[in-house]
């Protein structure tokens, strides 16, 4: 079974008296521990078509099933639990809580998935070993660097155990070095057998990825797989 | 449920976390709640106190007292009419008083005003009530000094005084005024007894406190002319045996004043328990009216709540957008912002009663007043209710954010 399969996704904006069609008829599936990247210029509508899958927004015609679940037209809380459990989010500028530490940060998806606090430290810990931060785990996001906070968005996105993990130019605020650190990451991630969906408009980032789809005005241009797709050596 | 609960107990750990975040901000916010629920207690409290203090008062003129007099004391009755009626005279009372089997006493009462003097010490405007020896068993007047004047001095109209508390205190200061003479208006006059500090500066100059107690006689002798009108103060033998009591004296009294059997009644038989109906419809609408003036002032704290609960929120957008992109649902965004506004009016509340109990222990030096406890309750459950009511919108606001949107803004 697939874990995403969009069919003829459309979303219209209304803007004044014009329509504007951020995505027509976009139809595409992903299937698990996939490690897709989609590209394309701004304006191409990735950034639309990421909400849509993050079921952060829905869209105006069409249907999209999430691992078997027709989101295309649940209720907001009906939702909102789906991106609890299913999407881990990474987004460009990490979108941390500033006033709670990386601990408590980590924790929230937990909290709001009503797990008891014994297994949520359980799984925060766990999170926060993975991408190598649990001595910094009572640190405040502006106590961390930017790669620090890149991986405790990460944590937090891995915690829950989705089925997807949907990254927004994830190294788009991050030095090339921290960067490509942050993509051996993922790397690693994928390896463990997660699902990855990375939204950038970089090309040798979108190289780490097995699968590039391309967008241009709203419809898919090219939808290929890499065959000699980068895989990122380990940084020390 | 018991995820509910789960649910609520994050919220408030949130809502202390944001809290504690904006200290100074939640400080200033919750001064105005602070401010409101102490003058809403203060005010609760000295409502008590007025009513403690009347119930005092009161019970101070006797509790199962009848008052015969000429005039209704709460009548639709026109007053001239009233004054055109025959007085009551102590001919009529030497009668009744004959007559009359179920009292456990019977006296006549006449209040006159005159100044007393002692030395170069005097109160101008005294009340005076003159009546005979009998009176002091319609009270329930202790004696600090001497007694009430006895049946001797009474029926010889003997020029002798018993004080209130605070004309003796005003005229002697500390010397003792036992056996010492007084003048009323030039008369002299010799002290045989002082009252007791009675206690209540409701009743005004009808406080015993401020009463100066002299024979009937005296009365009639110097300042008033034999055939004015007197009150017969009745005493019943206890609260069950009142209506007995009325019953038997509205009968005597038509008889000694010679009423026909078609003839209305020309004379009122007087019960505090009219005062205390008069005086709850009076303090009733000064209650109410105190009560709404102070709970603007709550509503201004709680506008400023509301204010600054929007603001919050705004400021907070992207952290709602994150919130909700992690799995945050309406509800639970919305009970974090209500919690939030629940802590801060509830903690507002504690520190404003803290605060009303500090104030009304200086209020007790005037009024005779505590905090009570059902005070207390109500003034958690109304800042809890100000916390919720006033964070109802901008939590709405919150809840129904467009998580993409929140999470674009800057």
């Amino acid at each position: 079974m697939n874990t995403i399969n969009l069919e003829n996704i459309s979303k219209v904006y209304q803007v004044g008296s014009e329509e504007v069609h951020a995505l027509a008829e976009v139809s595409l599936k992903i299937d698990p521990n996939e490690y897709v990247a989609i590209m394309g210029p701004s304006g191409s509508g990735k950034s639309t078509l990421m909400n849509i899958l993050g079921c952060l927004d829905t869209p105006t015609g069409g249907k999209y099933d999430l691992k078997g679940l027709d989101v295309s037209d649940m209720s907001d809380n009906q939702l909102a639990e789906v991106r609890n459990r299913e999407i881990g989010f990474v987004f460009q500028t990490f979108n941390l809580l500033p006033r709670a530490n990386a601990f408590h940060n980590v924790e929230l998806p937990l909290i709001y998935a009503g797990i008891p606090a014994s297994r949520r430290r359980e799984m925060t810990e766990t999170a926060l070993t993975s991408v190598g931060l649990k001595e910094r785990m009572l640190h405040k996001p502006s106590e961390l660097s930017g790669g620090q906070r890149q991986r405790v968005a990460i944590a937090r996105a891995l915690v829950i155990g989705p089925s997807i993990i949907l990254a927004d130019e994830p190294t788009g605020n991050l030095d090339s070095k921290t960067g490509e650190d942050i993509m051996v990451l993922f790397h690693e991630i994928y390896e463990q057998g997660n699902t990855i969906i990375l939204v950038t408009h970089e090309e040798y980032i979108a190289n780490h990825a097995k699968r590039v789809i391309r967008l241009l005005d709203g419809k898919v241009e090219s939808d290929k797989h890499v065959a000699n797709h980068t895989v990122p050596a380990r940084g020390k | 449920m018991r995820h509910h609960l789960f649910e609520w107990k994050e919220g408030l750990l949130i809502a202390l976390n944001a809290i504690r975040a904006n200290k100074a901000r939640s400080i200033l916010t919750t001064l105005g709640i602070v401010i409101g629920i102490c003058s809403v207690a203060l005010m609760a409290t000295a409502i008590n106190g007025i009513d403690k203090a009347f119930v005092e008062g009161i019970s101070s003129l006797g509790a199962d007292n009848l008052h015969i007099d000429k005039y209704a004391w709460f009548s639709d009755e026109d007053f001239f009419l009233m004054r055109n009626r025959k007085n009551v005279t102590m001919d009529q009372f030497e009668r009744f008083k004959k007559l009359a089997k179920l009292p456990l006493a019977v006296a006549p009462t006449i209040l006159t005003v005159h100044k007393v003097l002692y030395n170069d010490n005097y109160v101008e405007g005294t009340l005076m009530t003159g009546t005979t020896d009998e009176y002091v068993r319609t009270t329930n007047f202790n004696f600090g000094r001497g007694r009430f004047f006895s049946p001797v001095e009474s029926n010889g109209a003997r020029n002798v005084a018993v004080l209130g508390s605070a004309v003796a205190a005003h005229l002697f200061d500390k010397q003792d005024p036992l056996a010492k003479v007084v003048k009323i208006d030039g008369i002299p006059f010799r002290v045989v007894g002082v009252l007791e500090k009675q206690g209540s500066t409701l009743l005004g100059n009808f406080n015993p406190d401020n009463q100066v107690y002299i024979t009937i006689g005296t009365v009639f002798k110097y300042f008033k002319r034999n055939r004015d009108t007197v009150t017969i103060v009745v005493r019943a033998r206890s609260t069950e045996m009142i209506e007995a009591t009325k019953e038997e004296a509205l009968g005597l009294m038509r008889r000694v004043r010679g009423l026909m059997y078609d003839e209305k009644d020309d004379f009122a038989i007087n019960q505090q328990e009219g005062l205390t109906e008069n005086y709850n419809q009076v303090v009733g609408v000064i209650k109410l009216v105190g009560l709404f003036i102070t709970g603007l002032s709550l509503l201004v704290g709680a506008i400023g709540i509301m204010n600054i609960m929007f603001v919050s929120v705004k400021e907070r957008t992207r952290e709602i957008g994150i919130r909700k992109a992690i799995g945050a649902k309406k509800r639970t965004i919305m009970g974090q912002f209500l919690t939030e506004a629940a802590v801060i009016c509830l903690m507002g509340g504690l520190v404003g009663l803290l605060l009303a109990i500090l104030l009304s222990s200086i209020i007790n030096k005037f009024l005779p007043t505590s905090v009570q406890m059902n005070t207390v309750i109500l003034a958690i459950t109304i800042s809890l209710l100000t916390g919720i009511v006033s964070g109802l919108a901008p939590a709405w606001t919150a809840a129904k954010m467009d998580p993409v949107e929140a999470l674009r803004y800057e």
